[in-house]
């Protein structure tokens, strides 16, 4: 994978506009790069690939007089157009299968394929969500024993594993914080999030109803803990924390700042979105973590699906867990699995209420304890030790020609962040980044976080070979010294990919969402 | 430790070329107190594909397999059967694992994917926009009360009482923490909705009011009036889902004046999986409303060459971008089960869609009438697509539930599980039916009902 180019060939670039030359073709098409129109364009209305009997318009109905009679408006195609239609599109893709995909706080690593497999066994994938409890035993231990693992690895004591991704729960974090709070009495209205915190973390506050206040950060890419706790009060609920944070970062005064949060009588919220870099070495609990989610999506290897499914479980302190959503699994001195959902009153105690229809992202749980018995505890380390390894391997490889604003601040965590400064005459990251997508791979996280001019957050994952990181860095290191010299042809980079440059802006003033015609 | 390619070799160099003496170098960051001396106590050490298969199997063989016994479960996620193609095009490493499209040069394949997800989702709701998928049916729910009072400026929500409970239970937890005002009610077991109450029920107050279609009973009715209602008190008609195919029969939300549509769309694509991952629809009738939706976009464009190509666009509205003022906190969607979805409507297409939904209409039919002659046993709907609502005559469903479960039939949902302590719920039974639905499973659990029934006190 990803093996050096030994033969030395390159695509010349001897046109005008720096296309390499070739005669046009009539299909449009170039080789193995194939245009695909659009479903509805080669649909038609009277064509199926399924074989089902044709409807009986004689036939008696209960429909209440509301059977359909116009056009729904949808095109068919068989089962050869589909596959073809399909596997088209997924050819103008990158994939982590394809290739390096160092996309910072994503946690692109492989997606063992074992997963896959235990994902549609029958007794998982073919099971309804409202069966009989004594019917899914099964799947209520996956569930519980999911949890177990997690709070293990996290030293929490407790565990919400129904919502649905990580910023499902992140709200779940601040709703149990919000509920802590109700039950004292204690109507706190602020949530500091540091300025570098993913999107969401403010997102999730103001939907929960909080004023969100920035905390600011110092020169050397960490939380400033003197500027948080000349803030904290009796008007603040919570502090949300990134640990390690996007500037790639460990927060080494976590433990403090959490003790200053708990003796003004806060809570503290951990983003757990780069929990890769210490999972299996540090666990948040130690740190005085109340929650913290955890993206099975990341961490855990269950695949991004070009943007989900995800899935977000939350750990809890003692403090904050008989806040946790329903519904959750328990097991009786028997050893039988149950729900404890609306209707067992008691043991719900003061849970804040159920967040979605049914337990989570059952799909998700058997692939992510599928990879963590792969991987076992001294596994996970080693994942959490490459990962850490991998990134600052490529901090110390880039760092004399391209601006690392916190270099200097020690060993990086599993993601190295740069910066545009010293790019000249109008080169940006932008450039930099469909430039990389010229040679073969996809960007790293660009213009996040917002505290770096320009950033550029690399996260390699610990499932690359030294090979494969090498050759990216002479890659990173070519298009990034082209970005240093001005060199102008970058601005229209790429000029491999299945699209050149597209009109973001275009599309967004005359949206244009769905097919007409 | 077969997913991790660096050798002993391999990290010596790098922690040479790093300046570091070991890789704890480079945790020195973490402080004393939360150092460890070796890998976490208390969790097995790793281990080959064949023992980890071979757990996870014994795990999986603990559940029942819908698809092994008569199956009736319906209630928000319905048993369909998945063209085999679906399975594999989503396994396709360029699908399973990109992400999301931030890169669009090199993400077409996602993209023009969702460009027609999204316009296939439209037409079937009757909306003018569909978005690019929420976490599932009951998420959906509540964003789309939450757009609505945006869009109106207003803070009440009345729910429907035969609104999906579990939907109305996420609503309300997450209104109580927004501060809106959530109205809701349960479902009257009477033969049909009850919609001149709730259009009582509407006032100048009212951001929205939801009503499911079909309901959590099964039933369908004209929604047009309450939408008529809705609009004359300045609020939104908000109409939810939970089994897409039904709208290849009946017709589409759109067509009679929903605003927001949302709903579950698992019934196409992506199987039962014991709930989850599922699919959240959402969509709008009217385009104004766009920029008040939750959730990513995809548009149409060109690229610098006036090729045609897609974005995800409108992201001014997303929390990357508008953080505490966003319209969601959503990141993470469903993606994958999206093109799950469009792949299996792509298969069917219109006239597929149409027959699937007369197949399963026509086993309703027939199962409802044959269960009608079980002694004690009533159909409660005047009209229904592929599911409706069996009053047991006194017995409690649940235990019946159970009991059916034991003689090897999963033989429905009760309202005694989805209403714990509504009396007047307990004995009604929940039936779906689906084209997976065999003659001979409609007469097993005709038969199993008649005996449990006998014997249930």
């Amino acid at each position: 994978m990803n093996a050096p180019n030994t033969s030395g060939w390159k695509p010349e670039m001897t046109a005008a506009d720096g296309m390499h030359s070739g005669p046009a073709t009539t299909t449009g098409n170039r080789a193995l790069m194939l245009e695909e129109p659009l479903l509805f364009e080669i649909g038609r209305t009277d064509v199926t690939g399924v074989d089902l009997p044709a409807v009986d318009a004689s036939a008696p109905t209960r429909l209440g007089g509301l059977a359909r009679s116009n056009a729904i408006g949808l095109v068919g195609l068989t089962e050869p157009e589909t596959v073809r239609h399909y596997t088209r599109l997924s050819r103008q893709n990158y994939g982590i299968d394809l290739g390096f995909f160092p996309l910072g706080s994503c946690t692109m690593k492989h997606n063992p394929r074992l997963n896959e497999k235990v994902a549609r066994l029958p007794g998982f994938a073919d099971i309804h969500p409202l069966a009989p409890q004594n019917a899914v035993q099964g799947a209520l231990e996956v569930i519980s024993q999911l949890g177990e693992w997690l709070c293990k690895l996290t030293g929490m004591p407790a565990v919400a594993m129904s919502p649905k991704a990580g910023a499902h729960g992140e709200l779940c974090g601040i709703l149990a914080i919000r509920a802590a709070h109700e039950a004292r009495g204690d109507a706190r209205e602020v949530v500091l999030v540091p300025e570098s915190a993913h999107g969401t973390n403010p997102a999730t506050a103001a939907f929960a109803n909080y004023r969100v206040e920035d905390i600011p950060a110092t020169p050397e890419g960490r939380v400033d803990v003197a500027a948080l706790k000349a803030r904290l009060g009796p008007d603040v609920a919570a502090v949300m924390i990134t640990n390690p944070n996007t500037c790639g970062l460990f927060e080494k005064d976590f433990r403090e700042i959490a003790d200053a949060v708990h003796a003004a009588g806060g809570y503290v919220y951990c983003d757990g979105a780069n929990f890769n870099a210490i999972v299996g070495r540090v666990r948040p609990g130690d740190l005085g973590v109340d929650a913290m989610h955890i993206n099975l999506h990341k961490t855990f290897s269950t695949p991004h699906g070009g943007g989900g499914p995800g899935s977000g479980p939350v750990v809890f302190s003692e403090a904050l867990a008989p806040f946790a959503p329903l519904p959750f699994v328990r097991q009786d001195e028997g050893g039988t699995f149950y729900l404890v959902e609306e209707e067992n009153r008691a043991e719900r105690g003061p849970s804040f209420g159920r967040m979605t229809a049914f337990h989570g992202q059952m799909g998700m749980f058997t692939r992510a304890l599928t990879y963590m018995l792969s991987h076992g505890a001294d596994g996970l380390k080693q994942v959490a030790e490459d990962a850490v390894l991998n990134a600052n391997y490529i901090l110390r490889s880039m760092e004399d020609i391209l601006h690392a604003p916190f270099a200097a601040s020690g060993p990086c965590m599993h993601e190295a962040l740069f910066g545009d400064k010293d790019f000249t005459e109008g080169l940006t990251t932008l450039d930099v980044a469909k430039g990389l997508i010229d040679e073969g791979y996809h960007p790293m996280t660009v213009y996040f976080p917002l505290v770096v001019h320009g950033a550029m957050l690399v996260e390699p994952t610990e499932t690359e070979s030294k090979a494969a990181i090498d050759q990216f860095i002479t890659a990173f290191r070519a298009v990034v010294e082209r970005a240093l010299a001005g060199d102008q042809g970058l601005k229209q980079a790429p000029y491999y990919a299945p699209r050149r440059r597209l009109d973001e802006t275009a599309a967004a003033r005359k949206p244009k969402l769905a097919f007409e015609g | 430790m077969r997913y991790l390619p660096l050798t002993d070799t391999d990290r010596q160099a790098m922690l040479a070329k790093i300046g570091a003496a070991s890789v704890d170098d480079l945790f020195v960051d973490v402080p004393e107190v939360a150092r460890l001396d070796g890998p976490i106590r208390g969790l097995p050490m790793h281990a080959g594909e064949m023992a980890v298969e071979r757990h996870m199997k014994s795990l999986a063989a603990k559940n029942l397999v819908a698809g092994d016994v008569p199956f009736f479960l319906g209630a928000g996620a319905y048993r369909h059967h998945v063209p085999a193609s679906v399975d594999t095009i989503i396994q396709r490493g360029e699908f399973l694992t990109a992400y999301t499209p931030y890169q669009p040069e090199i993400a077409q394949g996602t993209l023009q994917m969702l460009f027609e997800f999204q316009t296939q989702v439209a037409r079937l709701y009757g909306c003018a926009v569909a978005n690019a998928s929420l976490y599932d049916g009951s998420t959906a729910c509540w964003e789309a009360v939450a757009m609505a009072t945006r869009v109106t400026r207003r803070k009440r929500a009345v729910l429907s009482g035969a609104l999906h409970p579990h939907y109305a239970s996420v609503v309300k937890t997450m209104a109580h923490f927004t501060g809106d005002e959530i109205a809701d009610a349960q479902p009257a077991i009477q033969p049909e909705p009850d919609l001149d109450g709730l259009i009582a029920r509407i006032d100048e107050e009212t951001a929205c009011v939801v009503v499911q279609y079909p309901d959590i009973l099964g039933r369908i009715s004209d929604l047009t009036p309450v939408a008529e209602a809705a609009h004359a008190k300045g609020a939104l008609l908000v109409v939810v889902n939970t089994e897409p195919v039904a709208l290849g029969a009946i017709k589409s939300p759109g067509e009679m004046g929903a605003d927001i549509v949302v709903g579950e769309g698992q019934s196409l694509g992506v199987g039962l999986q014991f709930g989850g991952p599922y699919l959240g629809l959402f969509a709008v009738r009217d385009a104004k409303h766009v920029r008040q939706m939750p959730g990513r976009l995809c548009g149409e464009t060109v690229d610098a060459e006036g090729k045609r190509g897609f974005v995800l666009t409108l992201s001014t509205r997303e929390q990357h971008i508008r953080r505490e003022k966003a319209t969601s906190n959503i990141c993470t969607n469903s993606g994958l089960c999206a093109l799950a979805f469009s792949v299996h409507m792509t298969l069917l297409g219109e006239r597929g869609l149409r027959e699937l939904a007369a197949e399963n209409h026509r086993l309703a039919c027939l199962a409802a009438d044959r269960l009608a002659k079980v002694p004690g046993v009533e159909v409660l709907n005047t009209a229904f697509f592929n599911e409706f609502t069996l009053m047991l005559g006194g017995k409690p469903a649940r235990q019946i539930v159970r009991d059916l479960a034991d003689r090897g039939v999963l033989g429905g949902v009760s309202l005694g599980r989805l209403y714990p302590g509504v009396e007047a719920l307990e004995h009604a039974l929940l039936v779906a039916v689906t084209e997976t639905t065999t003659e001979e499973d409609i007469e097993a659990l005709a038969r199993e009902l008649e005996t449990s029934i006998k014997e249930t006190v």
